[in-house]
Order: structure tokens, then C-alpha cells, then sequence
């Protein structure tokens, strides 16, 4: 029980460590250095209020400041140098990239990973929307969804058992267990095929773990859009004579147009960072090496900080665009 | 729309049956990880699981009991009993004695073994097995038959995957260290960042507006990066690989979130409710306290649900900042990825460990569902 | 004794954007002020800067002679009533009302005895220990006042406290606050209203804003009948006072014009001096006081656009031409059928006649 009870003393030493940060210091501020008596009290009142924003903020920011925003810069120095025996290190420029351009394992991931790029986002975001629509429909819709939602909660590795079974393979002489293959034999294939060794399908099975984790919340944030269409503008067009199909393309995914790129950016982040699944279920064999999963090779297996920090670096760089976008977008949004 | 006039009701049937199939499609593969963890080793090996709950023809090898238990009567020694466990409503067709010919023999008649005795089996499993010398032997007799069994399942797997003391590969205490790393890695980023959310919805200074863009940036920030960079700094001030790396870890990680859930959420609550408060004489630590937190209850469940799935379910984090050589602090996660590659083809022990490691987060998904969606939807950045 | 004054009272948000300039501004103790003004007019800013949830850019503000610029809003002795009540929706009515006393630490004893003190006479007792969203609109408007009432506070600030009500319940609840008022004699209370019938009916002095500053200060039949410009003039009553532009044809204890548009002269009560001979004036005539006239010498003459029947009053448009903005408006008393396409000649009582120029009034120049 020692670690269940170090885990009881780090949430009373966390919560009431916080908790007493955060009065203390406020008591601090109020009773001792500008109390908000005697004939200072309008000035010192107006200075604690100065400074109590910083008080409140500070534990989130050293902690993001910390934990996001140093590793951010630490790790583009660790890929521009040589790590050195005695935790030393020396500058030496973009080899590590030049290296790591000149692997092909580096350049399948990078293709690999395009291709998630663009299969996974598509195909949730077009799934989500189709089940969100179906599932306003019919009475039992809730319980569907939350059927669909379902694999959110279920982790990656959980994931990658689940369709390990779908895509498993017994000999020809046995019966098969994993329904893909049970299926092709019944529609007359000849023998049990290994799937996760098929290239390049097995990438894309792969993909289809994702699309199925990641269809429950474009389907959740979709369904909420729907709903949000101006009923008036729906039976505009059904007295304008639009059939079901019309209204559906030409009236509402218009209007959730703005839903439909943020669904697709989410997703589009989740599957840079991809790592769990590809792990668990190839380890990156059978030229299905993505991004995530080459990083972690080259840092934890081949102990290469150099090349592992560049590739972290190429996903930064990946992911930039969607960040510049968002902040652009929240900035607009403050203002 | 159901009450418009003249809705075809063929597209109507459309639209239930598509959504039915898609449905099926998603449960499918959850299912059935779900019903072979239930499944015995030669019920998963005979047969796809979308068949375990009809009865199937199945190709068992059995054993007689050993010849320990025998019997002698009037000078003939005799070994009974059943071959199936009990309750078993199996229906024995065809048996044989040998791996090369499983059906040589119908139900009811005698087959003779190599050491001259012989062996009835009846088709319920019953078998006598007699002969006139003592039979040798430390086990017994194998009969290869090929059986109607109805659908069966067993908890022996739970049992064998959770508490077994032999079993290496344990989950029990996977289980316990995930619960060890998941609670702490929820409850302190979550007041962490209610505090930061507060002052960036509701207090005025200068720069307020860059850091909330800065969070927002932060949020989708690989935590990839964070890897060398931090396992570093924690074997310099001295954490090393352990729970506190792991919960730090998990704090600085969810805090982006938090904070701009909480603050998008914190800032929708009425201006004049704070401000009353503040007329009344609450100090910004009191109207915290005391109006914000309750008030922002829903918030607050709908990160606690984010972060206690993503900790839970997390791997990466885990491999990097947690476990070490000595396993004695392995997670969930982890113990299954060790499992898929030394238990690759035991599926009923690979999917009962699965299965125990996703059970938590489902009941807390169903129970908690209305929560979990209002956050997806505050959350995504517009 | 209460006395709030305002001196030379600015309000510039970041960014420059100017809303209150130069406010200077006494009240009394017990009085009951009410601020009005067209929507933007910064009458809510004021009353927050009042209460302290907005800074002060310039001026100074003092209660009972203390300065109160810097002083946090607890401390000011105030209590405030939002428009959306601002009830804490996760506590019950009691504690509600007990909040701020909580803070102040003073005993549960004294808190219990207040609160059941201040609910009987608001006939809340039976809601204690509900939630607010259990509590229809007025009721909730109550507690909102009650939470303020246990306070003692030497100076109450309502923000548009009725905003929220239906017209009926409106009408019960104002009359509410006036015999709240009555029975607190002692206290001052600062009432911000876009409604000039609350405005009219409540206030001992009403304070109308407008283009960043305070257009005139008075009780509100001193504002009705001798609005300082053409503003108050046209924001006081409704339909809005007739402005009519004109000519002053002689000066003296009475002043004489003639109204492009009009005929003769007609004459106004508003004593003027020699030097306004000739000038340019506007001349205001409110629709009640329009009268039909059969003489040479008349306000305005015109065809009937539009008429409505009230049944208590018939109000008239006439139609409008180049000479007048707006259309120029009568309210006649009692039925008049048919009216509609008439020519009607209109004048007014001396005593009605308003004269302006440069948009501000005549009176006393």
C-alpha cells in the first residue's frame, strides 16, 4: 500500500498546499504588506489589487511555463547539438536534421503521417457529421450516440487490443477469430491474411482505430452545431422545395461550416501526436513508422537526443500553423 | 420535422437502419473484446467470439481422471467419471482416443486402449474406462470428441489477470498504480487552474489579454517536446523516474486546458453576481471560494473527466517519466503493451486485461456523459 | 447625515473613449435621486463609480465628506440592487441575505434576527430556505432587496432594479420601493431607470445625462415645466415636446414670436431681454398643451397625417414639410372622429410656450 498512501499524502500536500498558497498569501498581501487600514488605506488597496492577479496566476504559470513553454526551446537547442559524454553538449548546426533527412525511415513517417493527415480528420469529421444528422433523427438517437461516443474513453492501448483481435490471424487449418479475416474467407478468400503486414493497408487499418475513436466527438461537437441551425431557415427551404439531401448540403453544413474546421483542426492535432496506437499495435514495422513513434525511437531506443529532439522539432513546426491559427482566432474573439 | 406533411417513409426506415448499422459497427469491435474475456482458452481458439453465444460444434481434448483414482471391483479395475466440469450440458457426437482419428467412435461404444484395458464414453461425457490388470500410468486417458457445447462463460480469466499471486504479468497492481498516478494528476491541476482561470476571466491587469492567447497556444503544444527537456530536469533536482515526475508531469500537461476551460466557462457566469459579492465585502479569495467554485461546478466535473481519462489512459507519459526497470511501478497501459508481446496469442488473457484497464473509464464515460459533453463543447477552441 | 458629492467626476475607459466629463452633483441625505438619460448615456457608469466597480479617471467623490475614490465598494457603506437581481444562484434566500453579513463576521444570532426581521416585512419568511430559481420574478426582486435591506446601508443604489418585471408586476413593485422609501426616511438611495414614469414618479430630484454631462438636475415637475434645454425638453414627457423654429418679434416680461409655418404671433410666458430682438428660436410646444385655435394668431397650421384614438385623448400627426424634422405632434382631449385629412390651426397657453435657442432654454437669460 506504500504507493496508494504516498498518493493520499500528495493530494493533501498538493490540495492543502495549494490551498494554503493561495490564502496565505492573499492574507499576506491584505493584512501585512498594504493593509487596508490607516491613512494609506485607498493606496494600499489599489496596489494589493495590483498585484493579487499574479498571486492567483502564479502556480499555472511556472507550471506552464515549466512543463510546456521551456521544453519548447530546450528541445530546439537539443537539436541543434551533440550530446556529449559527462551531460555535456556542443553546437553542431542542422546535423542532426541533415541526418535525420537522409534516413528513410524518417521520410516514410513523415509520409505516413501525412496520409493520417488527411485520411483520419476527413473521415471522422464525415462520419461524425453523418451519425450526428442520422441520430437527430430518430427517437433513439441519444442511446446511439452515446454508443458512438463511446471509444473516447476507451485509451489508445485499449483501442489497439480491441482491433488487434479484429485483424488477428489464425492458421488456415483453424478457425478464424479476428472477424476481418472470418469475413473474407466467407466471401471466398483463399487464405487468412496477416493484415498488420500488408502494406500499404496496414497503415491504413491503422488509420481506422483513430477514425473510430475520434468519429464519437466530431459526431458530439456536430450534433450541438446542428442543433444550433435556425429551425426557420430548414422549413424555408422544405417550402422553397428542397429535399432532405438539399437541406442537408445546401443548408445546414454551410452553417456549421466554422463547427466543421475546428472539428477537423482537434483531430488534426490528436493525429500528429499520434503515438499509442501505431506503438502497440506494429511499433512502427511494416512501413507504418509515424512521426510520434519515430521520436520515441530514436530517444528512448537508440538514445539519440539529437535526431529524437529534431523530430519533435518537425512536429512543433506541423502543428504551428493550427496554433497561429487558434490564437489569431482568440485574439479576434477577446477583442 | 417528423410533422411535416408528406415526409417519405421509406427514408425514414433509411435513416434508422443506417444508423442502426452504423452503431453495430462501432460496438462491434468493444464487444468483442469484451465477451472473450469472458471465453475460455479452447472456446476462443475454436471459434470467432460473434459465435460464443450460440451453441457450436467443438473439437475438445479431454482427460479421463488419473488412474490414481481407481477402483478395484471383483478383479476389474475401474476409473468413472465425467469428462466436463460440472453443470456442463455438452452433447458428445463423435470421440476417438488418439489426435489421428478424433471420430473413430459414436457415443456408447468401447474403445480399446494400448495397455489392454477399454473405455466407454457416453455422449453426456460419462466414461468408464476397465481393465483386468491395474492401470499404470500418472495421467489419464486423453479423449479427443468433438461436441455440441452450449454457450459458456467464466470469470476465471478476471480472476486469473487480477489477483493471481503467480501471475507475473498482474494487473492487480497495475491497476492500483494507475489509481496512484490518475488521482493526484486530476485534483491539483484542477485547483491550479481555477485559480489562474479566475484572474484571467475577472481581474483586471495589464497583459491579460496576451496570456490568455498564450494559452491558447499552449493548448495544442506536443507534449512530444517536453520529453528530454523534463526527464532531464527531473533527474537534476533529484525526482528521477517516480510518482511525483509523473503527477508534476500530468499538472504542467492538463494545466492549458484547464485553464482555458475553466476561464471560457468563468467568464460566462453574470458579471453582477461577482460584483454584488464585492459589494457586499468579499475579498477576491471569498468570492473565489465561495461563488466561484460552486458556480463553476460543471466546469469543473467536465475537466476532472478530461483529465482523469487522458491520465488514465495515458501510456507515453507513463513510459517516460514513470516506469522503471524495476516494474514495480507499471501502469495499465503499460502492462498491456508487455502483454500484447508476450501473450500475444492468449487472447483471453490479453482481453481481459484490456478489458479491465478501459471498464473504469466507461463507467465513469456512461455515468458522467452529460459532463464529458459539455466540456468537448466548451472546449474546443472557436 | 448622508451627503455624496460629486466634483468634477470624469470617466475615460483605456483607449480614451470618453464617457463622463465634469459631473458635479450633490445629494442629500433621504433623498431619493433618480438618474435618467437615452441608453449609453453613462447613468449605470456613474451609479458603478458610485459603488465603487468602476474607478473614478478625475474628480473626486465623497460620502459625508470622505473621499471615496479609492475606497473598495464594501467599505463604502452602500448597497446595491442589479437589474438581473444578481442573486447567488447556488445559496438559499437566507443565505443570500446572510452573505454579506457573514463576511462582516458579525454573530449568528444577530444575522438570524435581522433576516427574519427584513423577510417578514418583505413577506419573504416562507421562502428562507428556497433557492432562487425556485422564486418567481418578483419574489425574486424582493430578496434582491431585502439582501440589502439586513446591510443597513447608509446609501442604496438600484440599477434599473424593474427592467426585468412585467408591465403589471412593474407597476406593483415600483410602488413598493416608494413606500420602501417612506418607511427608511433616513436613508439616500441613487436609482438608475431608462423609464421616465419610474423616473417621474419616484424620484424627490431627477438627474437627466446626456452627451457625457449632466443636461439638468431638478424634481421632476421642474423639469417637466421648465426644461433648461432643448434635451430635457424633449426627453421629459411623452410624445416628445414639439420644437417649431421661429422668430422673437418683441421682448419683455413676455416674449412674443412668430413660427415659420404659423400665423401672426403668438406669445410666450418667458420673460426675455431687448437683446433677443430678432434672434432665431425654437419654440417648444408640448402635445397637451396643443390647443385649436380660430384666430390669425397661431402656433402652426397643418394637415392631419395619421390620428389615433385612445378614447381618453385622440393624438394627432400632422402632416410633415421642410420647416419641421420631425412631425409635429398634438394630443387632443377626448374623442375626435374624421379628423384625418383636416386643416387644423393650433396655438398654446403662454404659460406653454417654451422658447430655446442654440438648444438651451430662454429662461433667465
Amino acid at each position: 500500500m506504500h504507493p496508494a498512501f504516498q498518493a493520499v499524502l500528495t493530494i493533501a500536500v498538493g490540495v492543502g498546499g495549494c490551498v494554503g498558497y493561495f490564502y496565505f498569501s492573499n492574507q499576506l498581501l491584505d493584512r501585512v504588506l498594504f493593509p487596508d487600514k490607516g491613512i494609506h488605506a485607498g493606496r494600499n488597496i489599489t496596489r494589493a489589487n495590483i498585484i493579487r492577479p499574479w498571486l492567483f496566476l502564479f502556480p499555472a504559470l511556472a507550471a506552464l511555463g515549466l512543463y510546456l513553454a521551456y521544453p519548447v526551446f530546450e528541445t530546439l537547442r537539443l537539436s541543434l547539438s551533440e550530446r556529449l559524454p559527462g551531460n555535456k553538449s556542443q553546437y553542431v548546426g542542422f546535423d542532426n536534421y541533415q541526418q535525420m533527412f537522409s534516413e528513410p525511415k524518417f521520410w516514410e513517417a513523415l509520409t505516413n503521417n501525412m496520409l493520417w493527415l488527411l485520411v483520419v480528420p476527413a473521415l471522422s469529421t464525415a462520419f461524425g457529421l453523418l451519425a450526428a444528422q442520422l441520430s437527430d433523427r430518430v427517437r433513439w438517437g441519444n442511446i446511439a450516440k452515446s454508443f458512438i461516443f463511446m471509444p473516447m474513453a476507451i485509451s489508445f492501448v485499449g483501442a489497439a487490443v480491441i482491433w488487434k483481435l479484429v485483424y488477428d490471424t489464425r492458421p488456415i487449418d483453424q478457425e478464424q477469430i479476428g472477424v476481418v479475416n472470418a469475413v473474407y474467407l466467407f466471401f471466398g478468400g483463399d487464405q487468412p491474411i496477416t493484415w498488420l503486414t500488408q502494406i500499404p493497408a496496414n497503415s491504413f487499418l491503422l488509420m481506422i482505430v483513430l477514425v473510430w475513436i475520434q468519429t464519437g466527438f466530431a459526431m458530439v461537437i456536430l450534433s450541438a452545431a446542428l442543433r444550433g441551425v435556425p429551425e426557420e431557415t430548414i422549413e424555408a427551404a422544405i417550402i422553397d422545395g428542397a429535399n432532405p439531401f438539399q437541406v442537408f448540403f445546401k443548408i445546414k453544413v454551410p452553417q456549421i461550416k466554422n463547427t466543421i474546421v475546428v472539428v477537423w483542426t482537434t483531430i488534426t492535432i490528436v493525429v500528429l501526436k499520434v503515438f499509442d496506437i501505431v506503438f502497440a499495435m506494429t511499433n512502427g514495422q511494416w512501413e507504418t513508422q509515424v512521426l510520434a513513434n519515430y521520436m520515441y525511437d530514436k530517444l528512448f531506443r537508440a538514445q539519440d537526443w539529437g535526431v529524437g529532439s529534431a523530430s519533435a522539432m518537425i512536429i512543433m513546426l506541423l502543428v504551428s500553423p493550427i496554433l497561429v491559427w487558434n490564437v489569431y482566432n482568440a485574439r479576434k474573439e477577446m477583442q | 420535422m417528423s410533422a411535416i406533411v408528406g415526409t417519405r417513409s421509406s427514408l425514414v426506415w433509411a435513416v434508422h437502419l443506417s444508423l442502426a448499422a452504423m452503431v453495430l459497427l462501432w460496438l462491434f469491435p468493444t464487444a468483442g473484446l469484451l465477451v472473450s474475456s469472458f471465453r475460455t482458452t479452447d472456446q476462443i481458439s475454436t471459434g470467432g467470439w460473434w459465435n460464443s453465444l450460440s451453441a457450436s460444434e467443438q473439437n475438445l481434448t479431454l482427460r479421463s481422471a488419473a488412474p490414481e483414482s481407481q477402483i478395484e471391483n471383483d478383479g476389474v479395475f475401474v476409473i468413472e467419471g465425467n469428462l466436463f466440469e460440472q453443470g456442463s450440458e455438452a452433447v458428445i457426437s463423435v470421440w476417438g482416443t488418439s489426435s489421428r482419428s478424433i471420430d473413430a467412435f459414436k457415443p456408447g461404444d468401447e474403445a480399446p486402449l494400448k495397455d489392454g484395458s477399454t473405455i466407454t464414453v457416453q455422449s453426456n461425457g460419462d466414461y468408464k474406462r476397465q481393465g483386468i490388470e491395474e492401470i499404470t500410468g500418472r495421467r489419464g486417458q486423453r479423449i479427443f470428441a468433438t461436441a455440441l457445447t452450449p454457450p459458456e462463460f467464466t470469470l476465471d480469466n478476471y480472476h486469473k489477470v487480477l489477483f493471481d499471486e503467480k501471475n507475473r504479468e498482474s494487473m492487480g497492481k497495475a491497476f492500483l498504480n494507475t489509481l496512484t498516478v490518475t488521482i493526484p494528476a486530476t485534483i491539483i491541476p484542477i485547483l491550479v487552474a481555477a485559480f489562474a482561470a479566475y484572474a484571467l476571466a475577472w481581474m483586471d491587469f495589464p497583459g491579460r489579454a496576451l496570456l490568455v492567447a498564450a494559452i491558447v497556444g499552449l493548448l495544442v503544444v506536443p507534449l512530444q517536446l517536453a520529453l528530454i527537456p523534463l526527464l532531464t530536469l527531473h533527474n537534476q533536482i533529484g525526482i528521477g523516474k517516480g510518482y511525483l515526475g509523473v503527477w508534476l508531469a500530468h499538472t504542467g500537461f492538463g494545466l492549458p486546458l484547464a485553464i482555458y476551460l475553466l476561464r471560457n466557462y468563468m467568464v460566462g457566469l453574470p458579471r453582477d453576481i461577482i460584483e454584488n459579492a464585492r459589494v457586499d465585502g468579499a475579498s477576491d479569495f471569498q468570492i473565489f471560494v465561495k461563488i466561484i467554485l460552486p458556480l463553476s461546478f460543471p466546469a469543473l466535473a467536465s475537466f476532472a473527466i478530461f483529465q482523469f481519462l487522458w491520465t488514465w489512459n495515458d501510456l507515453l507519459i507513463a513510459l517516460v517519466f514513470l516506469v522503471d526497470s524495476s516494474g514495480e511501478t507499471t501502469v495499465m497501459t503499460k502492462q498491456i503493451i508487455e502483454m500484447l508481446g508476450t501473450r500475444g496469442g492468449e487472447w483471453e488473457i490479453l482481453a481481459t486485461a484490456a478489458f479491465v484497464s478501459i471498464a473504469v473509464p466507461l463507467v465513469v464515460f456512461f455515468a458522467l456523459q452529460k459532463y464529458l459533453v459539455r466540456g468537448l463543447l466548451a472546449g474546443s477552441v472557436k | 447625515m448622508t451627503n455624496l458629492t460629486l466634483r468634477n467626476v470624469e470617466k475615460t475607459y483605456p483607449g480614451e473613449v470618453n464617457v463622463l466629463n465634469n459631473i458635479n452633483l450633490d445629494i442629500r441625505t433621504g433623498e431619493l435621486i433618480v438618474f435618467v438619460g437615452p441608453s449609453g448615456c453613462g447613468k449605470s457608469t456613474l451609479l458603478r463609480m458610485i459603488a465603487g466597480l468602476e474607478s473614478i479617471t478625475d474628480g473626486e467623490f465623497t460620502i459625508d465628506g470622505v473621499r471615496m475614490n479609492e475606497m473598495p465598494p464594501a467599505k463604502r457603506g452602500i448597497a446595491m440592487v442589479f437589474q438581473s437581481y444578481a442573486l447567488y444562484p447556488h445559496m438559499t434566500v437566507r443565505d443570500n441575505m446572510a452573505f454579506a453579513l457573514k463576511i462582516a463576521k458579525k454573530s449568528p444570532k444577530e444575522i438570524d434576527t435581522l433576516i427574519k426581521k427584513v423577510a417578514a416585512t418583505l413577506q419573504l419568511t416562507e421562502y428562507l430556505d428556497r433557492l432562487p430559481k425556485a422564486l418567481s420574478g418578483g419574489q425574486r426582486q424582493r430578496v434582491a432587496i431585502g439582501r440589502s435591506i439586513v446591510r443597513d446601508p447608509k446609501v442604496y443604489l438600484f440599477d434599473e432594479p424593474l427592467s426585468n418585471l412585467d408591465a403589471a408586476l412593474r407597476v406593483a413593485t415600483r410602488i413598493e420601493i416608494a413606500q420602501l422609501k417612506e418607511s427608511m426616511p433616513e436613508s439616500t438611495m441613487v436609482y438608475v431607470t431608462h423609464d421616465q414614469v419610474e423616473a417621474m414618479t419616484l424620484a424627490s430630484r431627477i438627474v437627466v445625462l446626456a452627451n457625457k454631462g449632466i443636461a439638468q438636475v431638478g424634481t421632476p415637475l421642474e423639469l417637466y415645466e421648465t426644461p433648461d434645454n432643448e434635451f430635457v425638453a424633449q426627453f421629459i414627457g411623452s410624445p416628445a415636446m414639439n420644437l417649431l423654429p421661429g422668430r422673437v418679434v418683441s421682448t419683455g416680461e413676455a416674449t412674443s414670436v412668430s413660427i415659420e409655418g404659423g400665423g401672426g404671433v403668438i406669445s410666450s410666458a418667458v420673460a426675455t431681454s431687448a437683446d433677443w430682438q430678432d434672434a432665431i428660436v425654437n419654440v417648444g410646444i408640448r402635445p397637451e398643451h396643443m390647443l385649436m385655435e380660430s384666430s390669425d394668431n397661431y402656433a402652426f397650421e397643418s394637415v392631419i397625417n395619421i390620428s389615433e384614438a385612445l378614447g381618453e385623448v385622440t393624438q394627432v400627426y400632422f402632416q410633415q414639410d421642410k420647416a419641421h424634422s420631425s412631425p409635429v405632434i398634438a394630443k387632443l382631449q377626448g374623442i375626435h372622429r374624421d379628423v384625418r385629412n383636416k386643416t387644423l390651426r393650433m396655438s398654446a397657453e403662454p404659460a406653454n410656450v417654451h422658447l430655446f435657442c442654440e438648444g438651451q432654454s430662454l429662461r433667465g437669460r
